[in-house]
């Protein structure tokens, strides 16, 4: 299977989003921003990071650079298009995804670990998956998802919420809450399911020595869905 | 505009600096060329107080590939790879800007480390703050952490460890010490070493502004009532442009086409081109017309003054401008040629077609002033006689709940979970051990990284003090399992015109340099922060060491929390019973003199390596450092950290028990093995003549002192993670 990550300036988690696709058996490319053409792929990643030193508003830059206009079309034509933490926050701005990211609330980056429900598996990225709770990492300033009450409930009527922060046994409530976000969620879906965008990093748990291993379920189960 | 000696003093130069200026130019210099001497000269930039001493630090050792005087040091760890390492103060612009002093020293210690061509992968900081009854400290702490965090997050480099401490010296100068690790090929190491004449001279990154100027005069004096004038001599940092200008110049390195590269950090372009020159024994001449400049109008004065962030000197091969303007345009940075080498061994100064300055680079550098100044020795206080009547007075659990949550010992998680400490992927211990430790990027091996100070003990005795901080980063090393191989140091201090000031920094760095060189631990990189001083009153000398080891295989890597049930805890090294200067003394006791707990090297020395030994051989569950509060604060963070408890069998000693637990005697750890292994692990301890006692058996969810003292793990977590997060709310 082939993926890509697009480095903007000021990615940083594009060496660790290729090092994790590699490690489950992606034949990944990096592509850099100013690129026009997409390489034929299975997946498109926008990583994390700071594109643009988050100045003006996350991701909002990176959502008009070159690239973006083919992964848009990629997006569009159905193609997979996966963005993590910042590169949620590119997909907020292009409008792949419904509502934006604000700033967390109680104004403080946040870096350590945090589970997540998986509700949701009628798409690529969550089918098949075995676990209902995954124990993720989130590193981000802005991640405080809000949208409009009409924006909700269609994303609500469309099955579009992927994944909310609960606690290790799958509660979802305030106090599990790390940033703010409405009803908890932690990642969310085109309404058609081809592009997810989500805070937690999944590349930062595929390895025993490191913050946990549930990061190595999801990039398994993603890889066996594409396949 | 004419210069006398009064414009020279307004420069913080001396009258018998200025006038050594004018004889050795043989004439009155112009204001540009004041302005570059009184950068040369300050303090920060010449050393002129301490070099002196900075000769007897202990320097040399296998592993050393650059010892001080480059921008990092650098150190062998094996299979074609080094380490580049140092640690800088920032500590006066963070206290006039608490966000933007943090933020630019994180930034500017991590240029240190990439214009050797390293990648860094790890940053730590040790921050310290006034007391926290003092109204300036919660916000002074909140700017700092959210400038570290700030810079460091968006550079997309884990923070992996640090220390933060409270203290009531602190009050009026605040430190903010930062430290970075590279990665780079020992074959691949760059320099700032300039060579060759007609040289193309590059300048890169972002544009000069005029902020900062002056900012390395305003490091070399202390402060008065009229600092919040200082705030313009502050520079603004900006991450994103730092991320462009590494990825660029990590571009450009992996080719042939530098001679010398250095960073524009204190006193920018002036410090960046006179070093440069100096180390290849060149001239250089430059046309100020061709600096990128922010502002308009800028004077020559001001550009070479300007300490604007973000910015790099190269000296290029010929012919290879084209190819090194390809690369800093694709990562949309300034790229000016703006000048070339000489034979003249003069920094010559061009602007509108004038000659502006001409000075011979070796007046600033060589034929800087050096002082030996006047020092007092300092004497070993007298022991304290503790009424032992007081000990049977107090409760263990209040005591242990008291010193637990007190600023200095309890969980720092507030401040490093605003730190992104993951990123990169190769973070396998993070903040809140004993020691931070990240992979060596797709190798089996891992570098280990710990940053120390110990100031009350500085302050109640330099030279043991001095040891002591050496010994705790050697003691950090060794309980993740990693060999110590080398240390940076920042030496933060107040005046050194001061006889009792000067005496502290002369002891303390002959203490580093006796510990270092007995472990075969040399210091390859660092800094000295004078004038930490207002109206006044000086801080309590605070020598930072910052230590690096290496873990051959990660997997081996040790970490603190408790791991099973049933397993054996012991306690290596002796416990004397030394209260003076302890946490109990100063807390519970309020008793703050006495001299410092003992520093014995060979014990040390001979602890740490036989631990090393019985880590290697695996019988080493969990391990931990015994340091401020004593044994019992160091088994409650096991307990903590493991979420398992203790039963602790109380050795049958002379001293008592409050003694026995909250003493701070050095060179101690407390280690868990499994009981079938003790017989072993006995021999090899017996065989090494290093001391122990066993202290307990792993327990569930309890520590157990004896029968009417018991606490819960949740009762001993919430002594320890609340108080910092109730204090910053």
């Amino acid at each position: 299977m082939k993926s890509s990550v697009i480095t903007f300036p000021g990615s940083n988690c594009d060496r660790d989003m290729d090092v994790a696709l590699t490690k489950f058996g992606f034949k990944n490319k990096m592509v850099w921003h100013n690129d026009q053409e997409l390489p034929k792929s299975d997946l498109i990643v926008l990583p994390g990071g700071f594109s643009y030193g988050d100045y003006l508003r996350c991701g909002s830059m990176a959502s008009k650079s070159k690239i973006m206009h083919s992964v848009i079309n990629f997006a569009k034509s159905g193609g997979l298009v996966m963005g993590i933490c910042n590169g949620f926050q590119i997909l907020v701005e292009s409008g792949l995804v419904p509502g934006v990211l604000l700033r967390n609330k109680y104004l403080q980056f946040i870096c350590k670990n945090i589970h997540v429900k998986v509700d949701n598996k009628e798409n690529t990225f969550f089918k098949n998956l075995d676990k209902k709770v995954l124990e993720f990492h989130i590193a981000h300033n802005e991640g405080n998802y809000f949208c409009t009450n009409d924006q909700l409930k269609e994303i609500e009527d469309n099955n579009q919420i992927a994944i909310y922060y609960c606690d290790q046994n799958g509660n979802t409530n305030d106090q599990i809450n790390p940033n703010g976000s409405i009803k908890n969620i932690a990642g969310i879906l085109n309404k058609e399911k081809n592009v997810l965008g989500m805070m937690p990093h999944p590349e930062r748990m595929i390895d025993q020595s490191l913050s946990g291993e549930d990061g190595s379920i999801f990039f398994k189960n993603l890889l066996n869905n594409i396949k | 505009m004419l210069v006398n000696e009064k414009i020279a003093i307004e420069h913080g130069l001396k009258s018998d600096e200025y006038k050594k200026i004018c004889k050795l130019l043989k004439r009155t210099p112009n204001i540009t060329e004041l302005g570059i001497f009184s950068a040369m000269w300050n303090e920060h930039c010449s050393y002129k107080s301490s070099r002196i001493h900075l000769k007897k630090l202990h320097t040399k050792g296998k592993k050393v590939i650059q010892g001080p005087g480059e921008n990092a040091g650098v150190i062998d760890i094996e299979d074609g790879d080094a380490i580049v390492f140092k640690i800088e103060s920032h500590n006066h612009p963070s206290f006039i800007e608490p966000y933007q002093g943090a933020a630019t020293g994180v930034g500017g210690i991590m240029r240190d480390v990439f214009t050797m061509g390293a990648r860094p992968i790890a940053n730590l900081n040790s921050i310290h703050f006034g007391s926290t009854q003092n109204k300036k400290t919660k916000n002074l702490l909140r700017g700092v952490v959210h400038g570290i965090g700030g810079y460091g997050n968006c550079m997309g480099v884990p923070t992996i460890a640090g220390q933060t401490s409270f203290d009531r010296s602190y009050n009026g100068n605040i430190l903010v010490n930062a430290m970075t690790l590279g990665l780079v090929k020992k074959d691949k190491i760059f320099y700032s070493k300039a060579a060759g004449l007609n040289k193309p001279v590059i300048y890169v990154g972002s544009k000069t502004g005029r902020d900062g100027i002056h900012g390395a005069s305003m490091a070399s004096a202390s402060f008065d009532e009229k600092i919040e004038e200082k705030k313009p001599t502050v520079q603004v940092g900006d991450p994103f442009t730092e991320k462009l200008l590494l990825e660029a110049c990590l571009e450009l390195m992996s080719g042939d086409s530098i001679i010398a590269i250095q960073d524009m950090g204190a006193a920018g372009l002036t410090s960046s081109s006179i070093e440069m020159a100096s180390k290849g024994n060149l001239g250089i001449e430059i046309n100020l017309n061709k600096v990128p400049c922010r502002e308009t109008k800028m004077t020559p004065y001001e550009i070479m003054l300007s300490e604007s962030q973000e910015r790099m000197l190269i000296v290029l091969e010929s012919g290879k401008e084209e190819i090194a303007k390809k690369i800093f345009d694709k990562w949309n940075l300034d790229f000016a040629v703006i000048g070339k080498t000489t034979n003249t061994k003069n920094i010559e100064l061009f602007f509108d077609n004038k000659q502006v300055a001409n000075i011979p680079v070796n007046t600033l550098v060589e034929n800087s002033p050096m002082y030996d100044r006047k020092w007092k020795k300092s004497k070993l206080p007298k022991k304290n006689k503790i009424d032992k009547t007081i000990f049977k007075s107090l409760k263990i659990k209040d005591t242990l709940k008291k010193i637990l949550s007190s600023p200095n010992v309890c969980s720092k998680e507030w401040i490093w979970q605003q730190y992104d400490h993951t990123v990169m992927g190769d973070t396998i211990q993070k903040p809140g051990g004993d020691s931070g430790v990240v992979r060596v990027h797709k190798t089996d091996k891992a570098i280990a990284a710990t940053v120390d100070s110990s100031a009350t003990y500085c302050w109640a005795h330099p030279l043991t003090g001095g040891k002591q901080v050496v010994c705790e980063t050697w003691r950090n090393l060794i309980s993740v399992g990693a060999k110590p191989i080398a240390v940076t140091n920042c030496l933060n201090f107040g005046s050194p015109e001061k006889e009792e000031n000067m005496g502290e920094f002369v002891e303390c760095v002959q203490g580093i340099s006796e510990a270092c060189k007995y472990l075969d631990y040399p210091v390859v990189s660092g800094n000295v922060s004078f004038y930490n001083e207002t109206k006044d009153i000086g801080i309590k000398p605070t020598p930072t060491i910052g230590g690096v080891g290496l873990i051959k295989d990660y997997k081996k890597m040790i970490t603190m929390d408790f791991k099973e049930i049933d397993n054996i805890v012991l306690v290596i090294g002796k416990t004397e019973g030394h209260i003076d200067q302890s946490l109990l003394s100063r807390i519970i006791l309020n008793e703050n003199n006495g001299p410092p707990p003992e520093v014995n090297l060979f014990n040390e020395k001979n602890n740490g390596l036989t631990l090393l030994n019985l880590i290697e051989k695996n019988f080493i569950k969990s391990a931990h450092d015994v340091s401020l509060g004593g044994i019992i604060i160091a088994i409650s963070k096991m307990c903590i950290k493991g979420n398992k408890g203790i039963q602790i069998k109380k050795p049958k000693f002379l001293i008592n028990e409050i003694e026995y637990f909250f003493a701070e005697d050095q060179g101690r750890y407390l280690i868990e093995i499994n009981p079938k292994d003790l017989k072993e692990v006995s021999k090899i301890l017996d065989k090494n003549s290093v001391h122990y006692d066993e202290i307990g058996k792993i327990i569930d969810k309890e520590m157990i002192i004896d029968q009417k003292t018991k606490l819960t793990i949740d009762e001993l977590k919430s002594y320890n993670t609340n108080w910092l997060k109730s204090y910053m709310v």
